[in-house]
Parts: structure tokens; sequence; C-alpha cells
């Protein structure tokens, strides 16, 4: 068996990046007290509207940036039905899922086969060359390091802005939020579009980076594992960094061994993932007391100003 | 300025009303969603929603429409007491697949066996690897408190990477040079669920779907399950203090729907897929959740929920062939549909007044 450590990292760095860019998204989507269960929807969106306009227009960069309103205009559609018309937000972001596999590949019919625009590699000024290192962090596109830059801007905002401390005290108790005159339902709709905007940016990022071309259904899963490194991350920005390494790091570590013919069969060992997420989300759910201590306490609420 | 006034009580009218405007909201932006993609509306709904039903051809076309009702009822019965009691199963599709796997095996291991047992044996063994796989979430949630959304979801893709196993491993056909499917139920008469009456679509799981329709009418009206379902999901502590044990609610929901499932998995094996394969799973399980909210989480309404969506499904593969539209066009009508219902739901708790607000 010959794998690579080196490689196995860096490749790791890239399976993990979409999923860190949705679960970056949801974590100020769950902080703002709702649960959007449309992420794979909206990975999805991104992934095809990503690959389209940078098919046709030739540029990565415009491939992200429409992947990025897509996410959020299709997001809107939840934050409609959970805010203004009071929709259970379980059953509303199981819609928007099913709604989003469905209309992506209805625009992605004509466009499988087909190769993306390459992306470059962002430019280190030669640090690329030191050894092991290198190759590890400063060998990857621009997309790997703004989905870490996000992880540090939303946890400066979370935790050293005005503006954070109302997000989380709208997820926190909406009643109370609303009392002191914020305005929840513009704040959370806000909130929602923003975790839109960073799930079609991740699923941008696989369709047009990490694969790269259009498949059916290519999330396979994604958007509900960065729903579970949300909750792995016990609601706290660099964990996130944490559960999304560890995910594609089992990935390719699964990845690898089909490649060298280990003695398991493919099928099974395509289950790890998903199998590691469960075992994941198990052992941080264990804690009742500290997993309701870190979970916003009205996450999935419904909030009326009449009541 | 708009704006919605709680009402005291939920209105009947309009929990009989909303699904119907939901349809109705789903045909017009549909329409417009075939204008966008260069076809004629009018034929397009035409197809869909009334050729299956009363066109030219549909004497073949309702037969289909049993066939691709049966399993979404089923197993959108078994979600419905979930969803109620406020238990999450989205992996439905997961229990399909391994009750199909499960039970198919011990069909496979039996053959050639010509006895009547063969297929109830089946049928049992589906029901209880549907039944295993749901509680797998049900432990799990009980056990270490892990949501039973997510933990479910996941499991539909080990499901899957299973069934794929399975076809190119153990239950591969030793006659078949190699394709990764399994032996053909239809050339294992003990084992097959056949077409009853020629032309009818009708076979076992239609009719199995049929008296569950009916046991899960009693149970929820009737039965202090029911009673105690509709607690559990309206006032949970009221619940607690009637003496509902929330952790036995978790494993009767899931293990109830996951059985459901799996037995749906079983006949449509047995009968119209008629073998393991890797494309085996169509999503009848994800649509299952469309079907168990349009028919209002009521043994009565999934009928008739399960009826349209299987009309939208064989509709779907009119438009398909004749306005050589892609499969997917389908499944974002299904999408819009749930969206549009609970869109229109909040008319069910809530009245629009449009006006200032009355200062009290």
């Amino acid at each position: 068996m010959d794998i690579s450590v080196v490689s196995l990292i860096a490749s790791l760095i890239v399976a993990a990046t979409p999923i860190l860019l949705a679960a970056t998204g949801e974590l100020i989507v769950e902080k703002s007290g709702v649960l959007n269960l449309g992420v794979e929807g909206m990975m999805i969106m991104g992934a095809i509207c990503g690959f389209i306009a940078a098919v046709n227009s030739g540029s990565p960069f415009v491939g992200f940036c429409i992947a990025a309103i897509s996410g959020a205009i299709l997001s809107l559609l939840f934050a409609i039905l959970t805010q203004y018309l009071l929709a259970n937000q379980v059953a509303s972001g199981l819609a928007l899922t099913l709604f989003g596999l469905g209309l992506a590949a209805l625009l992605g019919h004509s466009y499988s086969g087909i190769k993306p625009p390459s992306s470059p590699k962002f430019e280190w000024f030669g640090m690329s060359d030191i050894s092991i290192i290198g190759p590890i962090i400063f060998n990857h596109d621009l997309m790997v390091y703004f989905s870490v830059f996000l992880v540090l801007i939303v946890w400066i905002f979370l935790k050293f802005t005005r503006a954070g401390l109302i997000l989380r005290a709208v997820g926190e108790n909406h009643d109370a939020a609303h009392a002191l005159g914020y305005k929840v339902i513009r704040i959370r709709v806000l909130a929602i579009m923003f975790g839109g905007a960073c799930a079609g940016l991740g699923g941008a990022y696989l369709s047009l980076i990490r694969v790269p071309q259009w498949t059916e259904g290519m999330t396979a899963g994604a958007g509900w594992i960065a729903l579970a490194i949300v909750v792995f991350a016990s609601w706290k920005p660099w964990r996130l960094i944490l559960g999304a390494y560890l995910f594609g790091g089992v990935t390719i570590l699964q990845l690898n061994l089909q490649a060298n013919g280990f003695a398991i069969p493919v099928s099974y060992l395509s289950m790890a993932p998903y199998l590691v997420t469960i075992v994941v989300l198990v052992i941080m759910s264990a804690d009742r007391t500290r997993a309701s201590v870190n979970a916003p306490a009205s996450l999935g609420k419904i909030f009326h100003a009449s009541s | 300025m708009m704006r919605l006034e709680p009402r005291t009580d939920p209105s009947n009218i309009m929990i009989g009303l909303t699904p119907i405007l939901a349809v109705l909201a789903t045909m017009i932006f549909g329409g417009l969603l075939f204008v966008f993609l260069g076809k004629n509306p009018f034929d397009a709904i035409r197809m869909i929603f009334w050729d299956p039903l009363l066109g030219e051809h549909a004497f073949y076309y309702r037969g289909q429409i049993l066939v691709k009702a049966a399993p979404l009822i089923m197993i959108a019965l078994g979600l419905s007491f979930g969803f109620r009691a406020g238990i999450w199963n989205i992996g439905a599709e997961g229990q399909f697949i391994m009750g199909a796997v499960i039970g198919g095996a011990t069909g496979l291991a039996l053959y050639p066996m010509d006895s009547f047992i063969v297929f109830p044996l089946m049928i049992l063994m589906g029901s209880i690897g549907g039944l295993l796989w749901g509680l797998i979430p049900a432990y799990l949630k009980i056990k270490f408190n892990a949501n039973e959304i997510l933990v479910s979801l996941m499991l539909v893709y080990v499901a899957f990477n299973f069934l794929v196993g399975m076809v190119t491993g153990p239950l591969r056909n030793p006659d078949g040079f190699n394709f990764p499917e399994s032996r053909s139920f239809q050339d294992f008469p003990s084992a097959h669920n056949p077409e009853l009456w020629s032309g009818t679509g009708i076979h076992w799981g239609v009719l199995v779907t049929l008296g569950i329709v009916i046991m899960a009418y009693i149970a929820i009206t009737r039965h202090i399950f029911g009673f105690n379902v509709r607690l559990a999901g309206q006032a949970p502590r009221a619940a607690k203090f009637a003496g509902v044990n929330p952790n036995k609610m978790i494993a009767i929901c899931l293990g109830l729907s996951g059985a459901l499932a799996g037995m749906a998995g079983l006949f449509e094996l047995t009968g119209p897929a008629g073998k393991l394969t890797t494309t085996f799973p169509v999503g009848y399980g994800f649509t299952a959740i469309i079907v168990a909210f349009l028919g209002r989480l009521h043994p009565i309404g999934i009928l008739f929920a399960g009826l349209l969506l299987a009309v939208t499904y064989v509709g779907g593969d009119i438009i398909q062939s004749q306005l050589s539209l892609p499969k997917a066009s389908i499944q974002v009508f299904q999408g819009m549909l749930l969206f549009f219902l609970l869109a229109v739901d909040v008319l069910v708790n809530f009245k629009i007044r449009i006006g200032k607000r009355i200062t009290k």
C-alpha cells in the first residue's frame, strides 16, 4: 500500500472545504435560532448554478458569486415559509432539500460531462516549495483559505461585535429580544440568507474544484453532514474546522484504500464517512447537559410577535 | 398592511381546503416552469394530472398509479405517527432498501424451494429488516440523545452502499454473467408478488396497503395509542403526566415506520421491480414525506395524497416521453407541492387581517 501522508493531508483539506463552508453558514443560522435542514438542497443548487455560470463565463470567480446568490435566493424561500408564514422548520427544510435536488437536476440536464474552467492555486510567493508544510498549507486554491478566513470572521462576529451579540440574543430567547426592540424576523431572514450563500459556495466548490464536473445528486449527503458537524462543533466556530477536517480525513482515507485495492469491497468503504458522522453525533450528544447548554435555546421554535 | 391574527381554534374548513389550494398553486407555478422550459403549460399539466386518469391510454396508466401509490401510502402511514408525535424519521428510503435486501435475501436463500411459506416469510423478514434499521436511530436517540433526523438520513446512504455491496457480492445472480443484480423473483414463483388481476396493477402490496390504511385509521381515531401519539405531539408535558413514556414513543414510532417502509420495499422488490439492482431505490421514501404532509398525517388523507403523488409520477413519465422533458422536472413539481402546502398551512391557525392593528 502506498499512501503518502503529505498528499493525504493536502487532499483532505480539499475534501473538507465544501462541508466547512456550508457548516459555517448553518452555524450562523442556528445561532439565530433557526434550524434549516435545507442545506443539502441549497448546496446542490449552488453546485449547478455555479457550474453553469463558470462554464458560460469561463471564470470560476463568477461561478462562485452566482452560486452564493442562488443559495441565498433559495434560502429566501425557506425564510418566507418559516418566518412570515410560520411553517414548521423541519418540514420546510425538507421541502427545500427535495425541491433543490429536483431543480438542480433539471437545470443541470444538459451540463453533465463538461469540464469547468480550472481554478488557479493561490500564489504564496514560492512558499509552496517548502518541504511538507508547502504542499499541505501553501498549495491550494483561494477558496480553501477563504473557508478558514470565513470561520475567523464568524468567530469575531459572534464573540466581539454588537451585531453578533444581538444575533445570539435572538437565538437564545426571541421573546426577550423582541421586547428589547430587536427585529427578530429581519435578523433571522438575514442569517438564513447568509447560510444559503455559504451553502451555495460549498456546493460550487464541489462542482468546480473538488470533483470537478456536474453529476446529478453529486452532493451525496454533504449538506446533511454539514448539519451534523454544527452539532459536533457544539455551535463553536473553531471546532467546525476540526469536524470538517476529520470528516475530510475519513473520506480521503477510504478513497485511498479503495484505490489501493484494500481487501474490503468498495461499497463498504463508501459507508465510512456516514458511519463516522453518526458516531461523532452520538459522542457529542451523549452528554445531555452539555449539549443543551451549548445549543441555542430558541432553536427551531416559531416566533410570532402577537403571542 | 396585511398581518396574521391567531385563531382561537384551528379552522376545520382550512384543514380540508389547504391541500387543494396547494395543488392549484402548484399547477399554476408548475405551468410557469414549463413555459420557462419552452413547453405548452396546458399540455404539460394535462399530461400530468389528466392523462394518467382519464386520457386515451389511461387503461394502462391506472394500473401504474396503484403500483406507485401503494409503497408511497404504506411508507407515509408509518411516518405519519412519528410526525404527529414530533419524531422525525426521514430515513424511510434506507428502511425501504433494507427491507428489500433482508427480505429478498431470505427468499434467495430458499431458492428454488416450492412452498407457500416462502413469500409470507419474506414479508416478515422484510418488515423486520426495516424495523431494525428504524430502531437504530431510535436507540441512539434514547440512549445518547443523538438527533434522529440526521442519523436516519445518514443511514440511507449506508443502506444504499450495503445494497450495492450485496448485489455485487453475496446476492449476485450466480447465472447472471456477473451483472450487479440479483436473481429475478419472476423466475421464482413461490417468492413472486404478481399482478393479481391482469391490467389492474393490483398486487399483494396494494391489498395490504388498503388493510393498513384501515388499521391506521382505527389506531389514530379510536385507539389509546393514537391518542397518546397526538398528545405527545401537541403537549409533550401533558403526555408525560398522562403516563406516556417518551422513550417508548420514540422506539414505537421509528420502529413502526421502519417496519412499514421495509414491508413496502419487499413488495416493491418481489413485484414491480422484480430484482435487486443498484437502481432499485427510486426515492419513494422521500416522496412519502410529501405524501404524509399533504394527507395531513391522517390515514384517509394519506390515501388520497398517495394516489395524487402516484398520478404525478405516472404523469411525469408521460411528459418525459412525449415532451422530452427530464425526469427531474416532476421532482421539482413534487417539491413545489410541499412548499405551497406549508405556505398555505398558515391559514389553518391564523386569519389574515387587512388594515391597521386595533389596539386593545
